[in-house]
Formats: C-alpha cells, structure tokens, sequence
C-alpha cells in the first residue's frame, strides 16, 4: 500500500510480559479512519492488556513498559500516561463504571473539561475559581448525547439510571471529546437489554460513519458480526485470526478463540482408557442449585458427577462456573438440593460438606486457601485436624487434644517432596511462598484431608508453566491412585481438556451442556457463547 | 537475593538480631537499663526499686494475658478490659458481703466472679460477632459504658457489709475498700523471698505462670489451633469447617474471665479494692503493654506478656523514682501519669497488623 493515507491507527510487534510470563507476543494490528473492530478471545488472551497498552495504563509501565511500536497517523507516539492518550484522541469506556453517582448524566459528561466563565473571584484569584458555565454543559451534553444516537436523560442523576443508561453516559462522555478519533469499547453489552445493545450497535455504526475508528471487545459474537467490519481473534497472546467481518461466521471464530490444533488436543489417550473403570454410578448429584457469589452467579443448575471421574467445568469468565464449588461447599448463599453418595447434603454448612469427606481448594488463594501468617504445616494439617481429630494427641480420656507437631511435621515433609514444594522448611511461612508453591500447599491441604470427593477451582490461575504441569500431574495422580472423585473448575479450556474425562460447559448460570473431553473445540465453543446473544 | 547477602557479616547479624527482637523494644529495654543505671547514682535504693518493678509486674501480669485470647481470635486489642474487671469487682465485693475472710476470701472472690465474667463475656461477644471488623472502636465504648453504669450500681446494689458501705449512709460501696483482714497479699506473702530491702512476691508471680503455662497449653489444643486460624483468616476457618462466631465468642469469655482474675490478683497485691470509676483506665496500660511486648493486633505469645508487662511496668515505676531523687521534688504523681500515657501512646504508634 503506498503511504496514501497513513492508517489512523497501527501497532506494530507489541509485546509484553508480566514477571517473566509472556502474555502479549508480537501483536500487530492497523486501523483505519472509520473502521471497526472486534476484538474477542477468551479470558486471558490478552485483551485487556492490549488496551491498557494502548491507553497508557500505569500498570503497564509499572511492570516494565512494554516492546514494540504505537503509531497515530504514521507518527510514532509513547503514552506515558492515559492523558497522553486522552489528548491523541483515544476514548476508552471500561468494563467498570467511572462515573460519579451524585451529579447528572450532563456534568458527568463534561466532567474535567467543564466550559467555564470568568467571574470577579476567580479574575483576582485564578482560574480554580471561575463559574461553570450550565448554558454550555447543557449544550455540550446535548450534542455529545445526539452524536452518540441514543437518547438519555442528560438532567439525570447518575444514581437514579439504570445501568444501561449509565453505559451510554460513559460514551457520550468520550464522544463529547472533539478530537475523538479513536474509541474503545470494553465489553459495553454486557450489563445492557437486548433494544439497548441493539441501539448501542446502532451508534457506533453512526460514529464509524461520522470517521470515528471504535475497538469494540465483547463475547457476543453475533454483535461484532452485526457492526464491525474487522474481527481479531486473540488467543494466548497471539492475533489468531485477523479478517474482514464479511468473510467469516461465528463458527469460525470460536474455533479460533478456545481451539488451537482441534483434532490434537483431546485428552492423551491412556487417560480416556484409564478410565473404562469408572462406574456409572452417580456420587453427587446437584439439582436446582443457586449461589448467590458476587460476579459468579448460578441460577439453576443440575449436575451428576460419577464416581471415580474426572469432571471439569469450564466457561467463560462470570458466567458462574466459579458460584458451583463455592454454593456446594457453603461459602456463599446456596439453594437446591445437592445428594452425595445417596445422603442429602445441607447447604450454607462447610462444615457438613467436609464432615462427608468433600474438600475443596478455592480459586482465592489468599483469600480463602491460606492462612498466609502461618507455618506451612499449619496451612497443610489444619483442615484434617478440625474435622477429623487427626494430628491430635488425646489426653485425659479425649478431653485434652493436643496438637501432634510430629505428625504434622512428617505428613508435610512428605507433600514437600511429593509436590515438589519450594520453600526452607516445613516452618516457613505461607504467605513467603510464590504463587505456584502456595497453590501446591492448597493442594496438599486436601490431600491430606484424604476426602472421597474433591473440588478443586482454577487450580493453575496465575502459576508459571512448570508448576501448572505439576499441579495437574498431581490431581490425575491423586485421582488415580487414591480413585477419588474431582470436580475441577477452570477458564482453561484445554487444560480441562488435557485433565478431565467429561466437560460442562456453563453459560449464564446454568449447564449449557456436557461433552466428552475429546469432542472438538468448536462444539465447546458453542457451548460457552451458546446462552450469551 | 540481596536479603541473604544483607544478612551475612557482623553487620547483617546485628541488623537480623535486630529484627527479630525488634527496635521499639530495644529502646524501652535500654532506657529501662539506664533507668536501673542511674537510681543509685541519684540515691534511689537499689533493691528497692527492684522489688516494687517485681511487685507491680505480678499485679499486671494477668491482665496483661487477658489480651491473649482475642487477639488469637482475631477481635482485636480487648479494650473492653473493664467488663471484666467489674466482673472480678463484683466477685470481690460479693466474697466480702457474704463473710469470707482471709485467703479463702480470695477463692471466694474468684468463684463468684466467673459466672459475672462468662455472663458478661458471652453478652459482649455477642456484640463484637455483629461488629466484625470495628470491634476495638466498640470494645472501648463497651468498656467505658459497663464502668459508667456499675458507677450506678456499687451505689444502689444492696451491700450491707460494714467493712465496704459509707459508715455514716449505711448503704452504697465506698470508693476505695480495704483488703486487710481479707486478702491482702494472700500471693505475694506465699514463698515471698526477702533479701534486706530486696523481695520477690514468689506467690504471685506462680499464680501469673500457672495462667500463662494454661493460656500457652490451651493454643496447642485443637481449639486453640481453631482460635488461632480465625484469627489469621476467618474465611479459611469457615472453609475448614470451624465455627467462626463460636471462636471469637469463646476467645472473648475467656478474655473476660481473664481479666477479673486479674483486678483480684492486682487487688491482693495493692491491698485496695478501688471500685467506681477505677477500672475505667486499666485498658490501656494493658494494651500497651502487650503491644510493647511485640504483639501485632492478631499475633501474640506469651512471651510477649512477659516482656512487655516487664518493660511497662518497669519504666512506670522508675521513671518516677529516678526523676524525683533527681529534682528533688514529689512530682511522682504528675511523672506518672506523664510517663505512663506518653508509653500507650508510643505502643499504639507501634500497632502492626499481620498480612491479610
């Protein structure tokens, strides 16, 4: 292409890496004046950390600046800060509200960028002092609000919106902003109706026209089909796919977020004939269960889970894969019956749970898996010792159980070796750990409860390659050997895959279907976006 | 990396050792030093000043360990001290109402406190199971409230005794009773050691160790072990199937209880039962004492008690001493009370918390 017109927009070769993790690598993308384009990939694809990039977050720079080129009309720009990019004309709406609750949807828009007038106070005293201008706010408002297509209540307060009117108060606000040339959009669908989206689509279709470039991120795909004329797929810090929206279906771009070889990479054959020996019978069975967990709701959701496999839960980011274990094993509000071996188990009672030998080691490590100021033989014989008496010594007919320090310390020198554990002894503190190390302590914490039937969530979130190979490793072992039943939850759908006999899939709260772990990507695709319009 | 290579060397040695005992406490414990230092070059009695840090360490102590149990239970600094301290008023007063004398008044005293303490305890734990996460703000407010209303009570309840009411009204407590005839020093005369003008209150200070050695059996049990993991994360307690509000409640009891065996052990000791408005600045000194010791809000051993009891009291007590032999001057008093706020101050600038 001669340099005609050099593209609004083009980042060339990005890539960044957080504490030695790669997460962006050699990321390429061109934009031109008008355009839009749909950014999709799972949680975790590095999405997100590309706008921040691209936005200037601190965080970025915070964790050692990133590689690569960003250049604004064939100039090459740095970003030091997100005015920076404010001022070049990038707009970004996030995922998370910025919007003061307290004023009206007009001040809000003009927020910082007040008009103001000039008045006796502020002639002597300076600027900070000068009147707003409301004639001007108002008018200001107005425009941005019909720029942008959809009409809200510019005199409203905040407060009193619905949160879809909120999100069309966060891009008015960006429209509002002369030198807009390009807009980012992180997942604006997502708290909206259905006539909402539709008009929000609507509206970005008016700015493209008006030359506006918008990067819209969303999991509907159907959407980015319906307004972008661009879709990049990213998968694992790559652009996996980067093609005119015309040439391609949602099919295809599924494929191209969860799946990397299809065929390749359905669970390595010995575990699927392993397996011939797990029974048909059901061990737990979940039946209309509810769970009240912040950002993870679960509406309704039934679930057998036979004896002796491996069964792994995945789906998209809060979708509510995560409210399952945590409604089942009490931590937050539950409803509906969940049946272990025959017996009906009381939910909102961990203590039930653990009492019928299920454990569970939590996706919040340190929130809920640690005890952070304690030992590591604290951290790992805790459990098994509340609930089942073991690791105690009685005195006095049972009155006195005291804590057996050389139990303890045998039956954690012996996780620190099986699990390989990198620390200076059994007594070092937990919270001095690394992340995969404390993740093996959460792991070693059940297995020496020694439960029957084990929940294990986002067992590798945030671990280094090595570790999760580990941390996998030993949950096939411990299954296999100890033929205990495990229920793992995780965003990784291949690592599901490489682990787990049967997969479900959830998708707004409920099973949206179970397959085998062999089936292709693309059917589990389906699967996640299946219920998300 | 650099932190091994820091700790190699004198240098490092010294900075660890440092560390690990902690500077807040080396200052207090080398100006404690200078303190025994100069008392005999300002003509204060050596063994003097050593008895009366000795006597004022085995009056404390207990109430010193009395903040134990919550800060294991994560509640916090027991600012609420002083609920138990009436519980252990009214087991005092009671013991005295009813004819006890002599040591057995002292069981007596203890008896009759433990129900007043348990009641009063599981009431106020209660409270701080609704309040998580503000219960020292609340433990004060319980704390000055419960001294307020007893200032009420000593008036109205119905004592008789002629050794305790007003002699000329007939009725309502006096402010300050005397235990003699009761039990006045019924510990610190029981194996008292008495070296010229040095003595050591033997009794006391065993009746303060077989507590503490109770108190350290007690968190090796597997409640103690419970206690102790709520208080470092509550939510990994309730996800290991511990009873969260049953610990805290529990800690809370028994920090109640604590605390008014504690006012009869110092009461034996200062010979005065003080009712009225008395227990309303024992908190304090108490708090500091543990947090001087090196406690964090939610991490305490004994050994803190001790150590900081010992500094506590040691400089309340010679400061004062050593200022006036230097003035020449009875400024104790105003010494004192300058000394011994100006060390609760400096203890609460020195409250850490552990990780969360």
């Amino acid at each position: 292409m001669t340099d005609a017109k050099a593209p609004l927009l083009e980042m060339r070769n990005i890539k960044k890496s957080f504490f030695g993790n790669q997460v962006l690598a050699d990321i390429n993308i061109t934009l031109n004046e008008g355009d839009v384009l749909g950014l999709c990939g799972e949680n975790g694809a590095g999405k997100s950390t590309l706008m921040k990039i691209l936005f200037g977050m601190d965080v970025i720079r915070d964790t050692g600046g990133f590689e690569g080129d960003i250049l604004i009309n064939g100039e090459k720009v740095t970003f030091d800060t997100p005015f920076d990019a404010l001022n070049a004309g990038i707009g970004m709406v996030h995922q998370e509200f910025s919007l003061i609750p307290g004023f009206t949807a007009a001040e809000n828009i003009v927020l910082n960028r007040e008009p103001v007038k000039k008045n006796i106070v502020s002639e002597v005293f300076g600027e900070r002092l000068n009147t707003l201008d409301y004639n001007e706010v108002t008018g200001r408002a107005e425009k941005a609000i019909s720029k942008m297509g959809f009409s809200i209540d510019k005199d409203m307060v905040i407060s009193d919106m619905p949160v879809g009117h909120m999100q069309f108060t966060e891009i008015a606000r960006e429209l509002s902003k002369d030198n807009l040339k390009l807009l980012i959009l992180d997942e604006p669908t997502a708290v909206l109706t259905e006539k909402e989206a539709e008009a929000l689509l609507e509206s970005i279709k008016r700015m493209s026209e008006k030359g506006i470039a918008v990067i819209f991120i969303t999991h509907r795909l159907q959407e980015i089909l319906t307004v972008c004329n661009k879709v990049v797929v990213m998968r694992d810090g790559l652009v996996v796919k980067d093609i005119p929206a015309k040439d391609t279906n949602i099919r295809e771009i599924t494929r191209a977020m969860v799946g990397r070889n299809v065929d390749m990479n359905a669970a390595p054959a010995d575990s699927i004939e392993n397996k011939t020996d797990v029974s048909t019978d059901i061990i737990m069975s979940i039946r209309k269960l509810w769970v009240d967990m912040p950002g993870e709701i679960v509406r309704n959701v039934n679930l057998d889970v036979k004896k002796g496999e491996i069964l792994g839960i995945g789906g998209l980011a809060g979708q509510g894969k995560l409210g399952i274990p945590n409604g089942v094993m009490g931590l937050h509000e539950a409803g509906g019956t969940v049946t272990f071996n025959g017996e009906e188990i009381p939910l909102n009672n961990p203590r039930k749970c653990l009492d019928s030998d299920i454990a569970f080691v939590s996706e919040n490590r340190r929130g809920v898996g640690l005890l952070l100021d304690e030992s590591l033989e604290w951290n790992i014989a805790f459990p098994a010792m509340q609930v089942q008496g073991k690791f105690l010594k009685n005195y006095l007919g049972g009155l006195i159980k005291w804590r057996d320090e050389d139990a303890i310390r045998k039956i954690t020198e012996k996780y620190i070796n099986e699990l390989a554990i990198k620390c200076t002894g059994p007594e070092q503190k937990a919270k001095e750990l690394s992340g995969g190390n404390q993740q093996k302590i959460c792991l070693a914490k059940a297995f020496a409860f020694e439960p029957k039937f084990l929940f294990v969530s986002e067992p590798t979130r945030g671990i280094d390659v090595g570790a999760k190979a580990l941390v996998l490793d030993a949950l096939k072992r411990f299954n296999k050997e100890s033929g205990i039943t495990i229920v793992m939850v995780s965003s990784e759908l291949e690592e599901l895959r490489s682990v787990c006999d049967r997969i479900a899939i959830v998708s707004g709260g409920r099973i949206s279907g179970i397959l085998p772990a062999s089936a292709s990507s693309e059917d589990f695709g389906m699967l996640m976006v299946s219920q998300v319009k | 990396m650099n932190e091994t290579l820091e700790r190699t060397g004198f240098k490092g040695r010294v900075k660890s050792a440092i560390d690990s005992f902690g500077l807040p406490r080396l200052i207090i414990a080398c100006f404690l030093l200078l303190l025994f230092v100069m008392a005999p070059i300002v003509g204060a009695d050596f063994a003097t000043q050593i008895t009366n840090t000795l006597n004022r360490f085995s009056w404390n102590a207990v109430l010193v360990l009395a903040m134990v149990p919550m800060i294991h239970s994560g509640c916090g600094l027991n600012f609420g001290l002083p609920l138990g301290i009436i519980s252990g008023l009214l087991g005092a007063t009671l013991s005295i109402e009813l004819g006890f004398t002599g040591g057995f008044s002292f069981v007596m005293a203890i008896l009759l406190a433990t129900p007043f303490a348990i009641l009063f305890g599981v009431g106020y734990g209660w409270l701080l199971n609704k309040i998580k996460g503000g219960e020292m703000m609340i433990a004060t407010y319980v704390g000055f409230s419960s001294v307020s209303l007893m200032c009420m009570m000593w008036l109205l309840l119905p004592y008789h005794s002629p050794t305790m009411v007003w002699g000329l009204a007939g009725k309502g407590l006096r402010t300050t009773i005397s235990l003699e005839g009761f039990y006045d020093k019924v510990l610190a005369n029981f194996l008292k050691i008495s070296i010229g003008n040095l003595s050591i209150p033997v009794g006391t200070i065993l009746f303060f160790a077989v507590l503490a050695f109770a108190m350290w059996a007690f968190l090796h049990t597997k409640t103690g072990t419970a206690m102790t993991a709520v208080g470092s994360n509550p939510t990994f307690a309730k996800a290991a199937g511990v009873n969260v509000d049953k610990m805290r409640m529990l800690s809370v009891v028994m920090s109640t209880w604590l605390a008014a065996i504690g006012i009869l052990v110092y009461e034996q000791g200062f010979g005065f039962i003080q009712l009225y408005m008395a227990p309303f600045n024992m908190a304090l000194p108490a708090v500091s004492a543990i947090l001087i010791g090196g406690a964090s809000v939610n991490k305490a051993s004994i050994t803190n008690v001790i150590i900081g009891t010992f500094l506590f009291q040691g400089i309340v007590t010679m400061t004062p001493t050593v200022m006036n032999s230097m003035i020449h001057m009875d400024m104790s008093e105003v010494i004192r009370i300058i000394v011994s706020n100006g060390m609760i101050l400096y203890a609460l600038t020195r409250k850490t918390e552990g990780s969360k």
